[in-house]
């Protein structure tokens, strides 16, 4: 290829580059380049959509599919969020599927209470009254123009994982089945700190209703003193806006506290001296204890932590090395250790713990591990910067009860069976 | 309506609830230290734009409109406009159980799973119904039901818990008076990081 037919990827040059390219197939011979010329015949912006079967048996013998304004992932690839049939709307997150911290956007699990809702973002304000000096109105445009700030943390429905706690559950159950209610982003916002001192909170100023404008007007009761910790009202999810299940145009971000705390589609926050008691406080998100009583704004998510690889329904082909390898959080700051079992919690081993480690964020964790080829129990644990060790569920259920609700962290396991079969749970 | 100051109120949560929330480590600093306190960015909200949007309701009745509404009233909307999700009596469903006490009001849930929660036994103020059901309900058509449908409704669910007679009529003044038996169930969280597993 000469210089001058070098394809042209400044925006601006668009028409040219196409010209370019196609002079470039028209002179060239041979039945690869006829057989592109052929596929770009669409048009340009839809660019033929390579299937498995298409799949070229030497792809350096074909040119390749041109550039296009929006990538997809591979065809090969079809990771996919599982969708209950809750009235509200549940997705859980392919855990298995995933590498590193980060969860694709289109991937992060939802709950969400009335569906998504459609907003057009210059309809869209925040109000921010009550216990203000000045209560104000901010416009999307208005909170991006605040300095923002950008983290990358986990959020966790309060609910994630319940199957694993009250019940004896399938032993054919994925990590996406079992705890796919947990996803991390890189979150980008105002910081609600920011917002308050714009509006002047009153001294007496102690709570604030967080209320989303979706259909069920979703609102939670936060303490202020989050907000000049690190609450951010987010508009950017990895890089881009974030998503319409995730709140678009802006949600509420408590990092580290359980998801149905961080308001998605945020439109106001009422400023007060105490809780509002709403139903999602109350009725829901409280968390029965044995001795006959109910904790209530119980936020922050514990240290937790799962084995993603190997797992149901993946098979170990042979006896030898395999990477153990999952994922760690804690709402409470960074991930400190973890260990890994691989006799059913005997003997534990401290796994390497990949970087970035950041708090209140998922961390990845890797342990090399010699199979021989007999039963074993995978299972790893959590300890995070305060100490706090990932509790057996005996010990959980001892503090709070059998059928406590919510926050359900508990040691998770795998039982690999000498045929190579990885089930859900010890002695599944 | 503004509200700039609400007065402390016997609803208000032991104070621990809200020291155990505090250690702020500062990250919503702003990130210059001649950053002003204002930018002046956005716009003052009116009255207006404010009574529009402000509809919540807190335990002491703050935010209760005007209007009232009966238990038979309630009733006869409940069986149009409720019973289809929540059975004819609150507790048959399919979705949410409304309906139900538990002997001498004890509070079993966390280790007995043969008991749903309910308004009845579960909830620990009136007012939060007000709340929801103008909020949200009904689940295909949130936000449809007027003031007094609304405290008729209120006040058929209270009866059917066995929580006000037959006769009783909510509105501002009443529906905060009624004490629920939970009410006193709800306790701080004491889980504080650290080697203890609470
Ligand atoms: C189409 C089905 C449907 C109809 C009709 C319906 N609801 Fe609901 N209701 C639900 C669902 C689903 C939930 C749970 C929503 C959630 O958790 O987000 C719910 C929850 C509730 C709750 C909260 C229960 C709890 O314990 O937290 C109340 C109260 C309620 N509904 C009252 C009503 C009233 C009053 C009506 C009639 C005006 C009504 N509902 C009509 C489906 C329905």
């Amino acid at each position: 290829m000469s210089k001058r037919d070098t394809p042209d990827t400044d925006e601006g040059n668009v028409r040219k580059s196409k010209i370019t390219r196609r002079s470039l197939l028209a002179g060239a011979a041979g039945a690869a380049g006829a057989a592109i010329l052929k596929n770009s015949t669409a048009t340009a912006d839809e660019p033929p959509t390579p299937s498995p079967q298409q799949a070229s048996p030497d792809p350096t013998k074909a040119y390749g599919r041109p550039a296009t304004p929006v990538g997809a992932r591979s065809t090969f690839e079809r990771p996919e969020r599982s969708v209950s049939n809750s009235p509200g709307g549940v997705s859980r997150t392919p855990l298995q599927d995933l590498n590193g911290m980060i969860t694709p956007s289109d991937l992060h699990f939802e709950r969400h209470h009335a569906g998504v809702p459609r907003i057009d973002p210059a309809d869209y304000s925040l109000l921010i009254h009550g216990m203000v000096e000045r209560p104000m109105k901010f416009s999307l445009d208005d909170l991006k123009r605040f300095p923002s700030r950008t983290q990358i943390c986990f959020i966790e429905c309060a609910g994630n994982g319940g199957a694993a706690y009250t019940t004896t559950p399938n032993p054919q159950r994925s990590p996406q089945q079992v705890d796919g209610l947990v996803s991390t982003s890189e979150w980008t916002g105002v910081p609600l700190a920011t917002l308050f001192r714009e509006v002047g909170l009153s001294d007496d100023a102690s709570w604030f209703l967080a209320e989303g404008m979706d259909a069920s007007v979703m609102t939670r009761s936060i303490p202020t003193d989050k907000a000049w910790d690190d609450a951010l009202i987010a508009y950017g999810q990895n890089g881009e806006a974030i998503r319409p299940e995730q709140g678009y145009p802006a949600r509420l971000l408590l990092p580290g506290w359980e998801g149905n705390a961080n308001v998605k589609w945020i439109r106001r926050i009422d400023v007060s001296d105490r809780p509002f008691m709403t139903r999602w406080e109350t009725s829901k998100y409280s968390d029965p204890l044995a001795d006959g009583t109910a904790r209530i704004f119980s936020f922050t998510m514990d240290a937790k932590s799962l084995i993603t690889s190997p797992c149901y329904p993946s098979v170990l082909r042979a006896p030898g090395w395999w990477q153990i390898s999952g994922v760690a959080w804690s709402g409470r700051g960074k991930i400190d250790r973890v260990d890994v079992s691989t006799d059913g919690g005997q003997r534990w081993e401290p796994a390497e713990l990949e970087d970035p480690v950041l708090p209140k964020c998922q961390t990845r964790f890797r342990y090399l591990w010699n199979w021989s080829g007999d039963e074993a129990v995978l299972m790893s644990r959590a300890v995070d910067e305060t100490g706090y060790v990932q509790p057996t569920v005996e010990q959980v259920q001892q503090a709070r009860g059998v059928f406590s609700r919510y926050h359900y962290n508990s040691i998770r396991a795998w039982t690999v069976k000498p045929d190579g079969a990885v089930l859900f749970g010890a002695g599944a | 309506m503004v509200r700039l100051r609400r007065t402390f109120s016997k609803y208000a949560l032991p104070a621990a609830a809200v020291v155990m929330l505090g250690c702020a480590s500062g990250q919503g600093e702003s990130p210059r230290h001649d950053a002003p306190d204002s930018f002046g960015f956005g716009q003052l909200a009116t009255d207006d734009d404010i009574r529009a949007l402000d509809i919540d309701i807190m335990p002491d009745g703050t935010g209760l409109p005007p209007g009232s509404g009966s238990v038979e009233h309630g009733q006869r909307i409940y069986a149009a406009k409720c019973a289809s999700c929540h059975g004819p009596t609150g507790v048959e469903g399919p979705y949410d159980v409304l309906v139900g006490r538990i002997p001498n009001d004890e509070f079993p849930f966390a280790n007995d799973r043969s008991f749903r929660s309910t308004i009845g036994n579960y909830w620990p103020y009136a007012t939060t119904l007000y709340d929801y059901i103008y909020r949200t309900m009904p689940f295909e058509a949130p936000g449809s039901l007027a003031t007094d449908e609304i405290y008729s409704l209120v006040a058929a669910l209270l009866f059917m818990n066995d929580l006000v007679p037959a006769d009783a009529v909510m509105d501002a003044e009443t529906l905060p008076q009624v004490v629920m038996p939970s009410r006193d169930r709800f306790v701080a969280d004491n889980r504080r990081g650290g080697p203890e597993i609470r």
